[in-house]
């Protein structure tokens, strides 16, 4: 664990006590039975929002708390462990970044107050296909009078079926350009997927929506914005991915210690015990690369991208492995529906696709470093 | 010398800074820049130039090759504090360390904690100066991972102890004055029949033999003892305890092995930069064989990843917590050294393949020999198999069970 000061510790502990206590896997349990498409019990929602967690990131004018990115990852790290179905991370950190990066004042007092205090999800819309692909969009706006008309489909827009703002990633002529678009204004539609995980990745449809000119955030031509914005969504969902492995080891190693067979306890063949050493051992890799992409983004560094696809490529193998072997080392049992190992992998490889897989960081890592 | 009389404990640090600088100034000749042979303690005959014999007597007269060790026993007294100050010092003119081997790594710090009075003022004291060689009578051929079941017999004889045996791996053992030796001293007990003994190697009856390599060089020797007679008082600590008392002292290794995970930091060109010399590149830039650039990228990743995790422990330990961290060190760190010299030798091709002579750069054939060399890296200190099991053990607790 990075070296955490008093309030990153205490942000920590509150999160996991509360993610035992009040939301453990048989809450996200609940919510995979329920069925709603939003995928999450907005009164879980609701005691995250009361406990500040959806402001970690405002700054206190807005109504947050601004302790910054690498304690609003604990508490997803911490809430991931138990797979607590919740738009924290997609909201009050993704989404919220590329307000915080490029809002203008108007546009920062119209959400993030709304945002910290849990009234209002935002949700990222940037990719048209299975594929993380921010060199593929096609979704338009174009000039029209004062402001714009927005057309275009997002895939599997997270939280994007219960999202009242959604920040849109378009052609805008001169490059692309990220849009507020509320889920209200008329020509925006979604419909529901069925995804694995239980969790909410609509597809959105933007028909000919009017905006006005304040709805552009940033410039026109915001490749980069978005590159930052997706960075912090990026870093956001390998905390979480930390969380899951963690977990899912800790669960694995349990179920070693106590299962016996052949008249030995499983923990004690060393075959066994060495898998589960090569996974302590990648777990620990990964929590340095993923709290060091959290810490660069706090800190403002200049090779972010580079710590990010470090972080996320690491977390993708890492969690990949960790969701493997705990079906594999739990036997028959880890392939029945009632115990959640399968929650673990379902979610596991949501995640893995998430802004970009492993492949596509290697990719954007060699390509930054010149190679 | 620790100057305690001022009240001010920065301001004290800060005097003692200006007395190191001084004396560092007065006594580092500035020609002795770039001039540490890393390996001189354990490859190499005694230094004969005559600047660094200087600096070293200098050096060990002041403690300061021992900076932290106690001055009763030669050490430098320094506090902890004062001993990062010196450290600072030293790197900022390039001044290295004179005083080293195995008796600063890995004895001394033992003997402060084990031996008796006599054999602290008697042993320690040429350790601080850089007097005396010592090298580790450890494993043996049939005992390496399973340690404590060597058989390097010691046995009683009333006024002495008679040795007969052989150990194997001694590190420096053709250049050593000294061993430092796992016993046998009860043969119907495994570990508690392990006694901790330092013998002359001058002795009668020690016979030394270099082992070489498949990287061609021999830095291990094997080491036979015939009727070797040991002093009384050569024996440490109590009969039987040299299991307790030799594992300390492999703490004291592993600490300072791992700390050789830093040596995979990129010494020399990168390895995208090396592909792109003998492998070149495509239109757009990247590396012209996709299959070697991500395997690449994935090696690149792991480095930074060991890297982080390295910093990141450093941090922790700082911080008064228990890092579980430090324990992946040695396993990645070895994975990392062994990765980069098979990919640095596929990207070489035939021309990382040469063993001597025309035809080969430098660079290539010590990609070579390195490559070698560095297979060793997993297997000594504790093997890669033997750090998963302590893992398992220890951390995971996988042995115990309610």
């Amino acid at each position: 664990m990075a070296v955490l000061n008093e309030e990153q510790t205490m942000l920590r502990d509150m999160a996991r006590d509360w993610a035992r206590e009040k939301s453990p896997v048989t809450a996200f349990r609940k919510v995979r039975d329920t069925g709603e498409a939003i995928g999450f019990d907005p009164a879980a929602f609701a005691a995250q929002a009361e406990m500040g967690w959806t402001g970690v990131i405002i700054p206190e004018a807005y109504g947050g708390s601004d302790f910054g990115y690498l304690s609003l990852g604990l508490v997803l790290e911490e809430t991931g462990r138990t797979l607590t179905a919740s738009p924290l991370g997609t909201s009050s950190l993704a989404a919220t970044s590329a307000l915080l990066l490029a809002g203008s004042e108007a546009q920062k007092e119209a959400w993030l107050p709304k945002i910290a205090s849990g009234d209002a999800i935002a949700a990222l819309a940037v990719d048209e296909g299975p594929r993380h692909d921010p060199a593929k969009i096609a979704a338009k706006a174009e000039k029209s009078g004062d402001g714009w008309t927005l057309s275009g489909t997002k895939a599997f827009v997270a939280e994007g079926d219960s999202a009242h703002l959604f920040i849109v990633a378009a052609q805008t002529g001169s490059g692309i350009g990220l849009f507020l678009v509320p889920a209200d204004a008329k020509g925006v539609s979604r419909a529901a997927r069925n995804m694995v995980d239980a969790r909410s990745h609509a597809e959105v449809r933007f028909d000919k929506v009017a905006l006005d000119a304040d709805a552009l955030i940033g410039a026109e031509d915001s490749a980069d914005l978005l590159d930052q914005v997706l960075d912090r969504a990026r870093a956001g969902a390998a905390a979480e991915m930390l969380g899951l492995a963690v977990q899912a080891f800790e669960d694995t190693l349990e179920y070693l210690k106590t299962r016996e067979q052949f008249g030995e306890i499983l923990s004690r063949f060393q075959a066994l015990q060495h898998r589960m050493s090569n996974q302590f051992t990648q777990i620990e890799l990964m929590r340095s690369v993923v709290e060091g992409a959290l810490e660069a983004i706090d800190a403002g560094r200049d090779d972010i991208a580079e710590k990010v696809s470090l972080a996320k490529a690491t977390a993708c193998d890492t969690l990949h492995l960790v969701s493997r072997e705990m079906i594999q080392l739990h036997g028959g049992i880890g392939m029945t529906d009632e115990h959640h190992a399968g929650f673990y992998i379902k979610r596991a490889r949501i995640l893995e696709n998430a802004w970009g897989n492993a492949a596509f960081h290697r990719e954007r890592y060699a390509r930054l470093a010149g190679y | 010398m620790a100057t305690a009389e001022l009240t001010n404990p920065a301001e004290a640090l800060e005097a003692f800074r200006k007395e190191a600088a001084g004396w560092l100034k007065d006594n580092f000749p500035t020609s002795l820049v770039g001039k540490e042979n890393v390996l001189a303690t354990v490859e190499g005959g005694s230094d004969p130039d005559p600047e660094a014999v200087a600096w070293k007597k200098a050096m060990g007269e002041k403690g300061w090759g021992t900076p932290t060790w106690p001055t009763e026993y030669g050490g430098g007294g320094l506090s902890y504090p004062e001993a990062r100050v010196l450290q600072e010092e030293m790197g900022k003119i390039g001044a290295w360390n004179p005083i080293g081997g195995m008796g600063v790594m890995m004895l001394g710090p033992t003997l402060l904690e084990f031996a008796s009075e006599e054999q602290k003022k008697r042993h320690i004291p040429p350790i601080c100066r850089g007097e005396i060689r010592w090298c580790q009578g450890y494993s043996e051929p049939g005992a390496g991972s399973d340690l404590a079941s060597l058989q390097t017999k010691c046995e009683d004889k009333g006024d002495h102890w008679l040795v007969n045996g052989q150990k194997t791996w001694t590190s420096g053992g053709q250049w050593a004055d000294w061993c430092f030796a796992l016993v046998r001293t009860d043969t119907t007990k495994k570990h508690e029949g392990i006694s901790f003994l330092l013998l002359d190697m001058k002795s009668p009856g020690v016979e030394v033999k270099p082992i070489r390599m498949i990287s061609g060089t021999s830095p291990f020797c094997e080491t036979f003892f015939t009727d070797v007679k040991v002093p009384k008082e050569n024996l440490v600590g109590e009969l039987g305890n040299g299991w307790t008392i030799g594992k300390r002292l492999l703490q004291h290794e592993r600490t300072n092995l791992s700390g050789g995970g830093s040596l995979s930091r990129g010494q020399g060109p990168s390895l995208s930069d090396m592909a792109k010399h003998y492998v070149g590149t495509d239109a757009e830039g990247r590396i012209a064989d996709a299959d070697l650039r991500m395997r690449i990228v994935r090696h690149e990743m792991e480095a930074k990843a060991f890297q982080a995790t390295a910093r990141r422990v450093m941090l922790e330990s700082k911080s008064g917590n228990i890092s579980l961290g430090s324990s992946i060190l040695k396993n990645v760190g070895a994975r990392i050294t062994q990765e980069r010299a098979e990919l640095t030798l596929e990207i070489m091709g035939m021309n990382g393949l040469g063993w001597s002579g025309e035809g080969f750069s430098q660079a290539e054939l010590g990609a070579t020999r390195g490559w070698l060399w560095g297979k060793a890296v997993s297997i000594y200190g504790g093997t890669t198999e033997i750090q998963n099991n302590v893992i398992a053990k220890r951390i995971l607790g996988m042995l115990d069970h309610q």
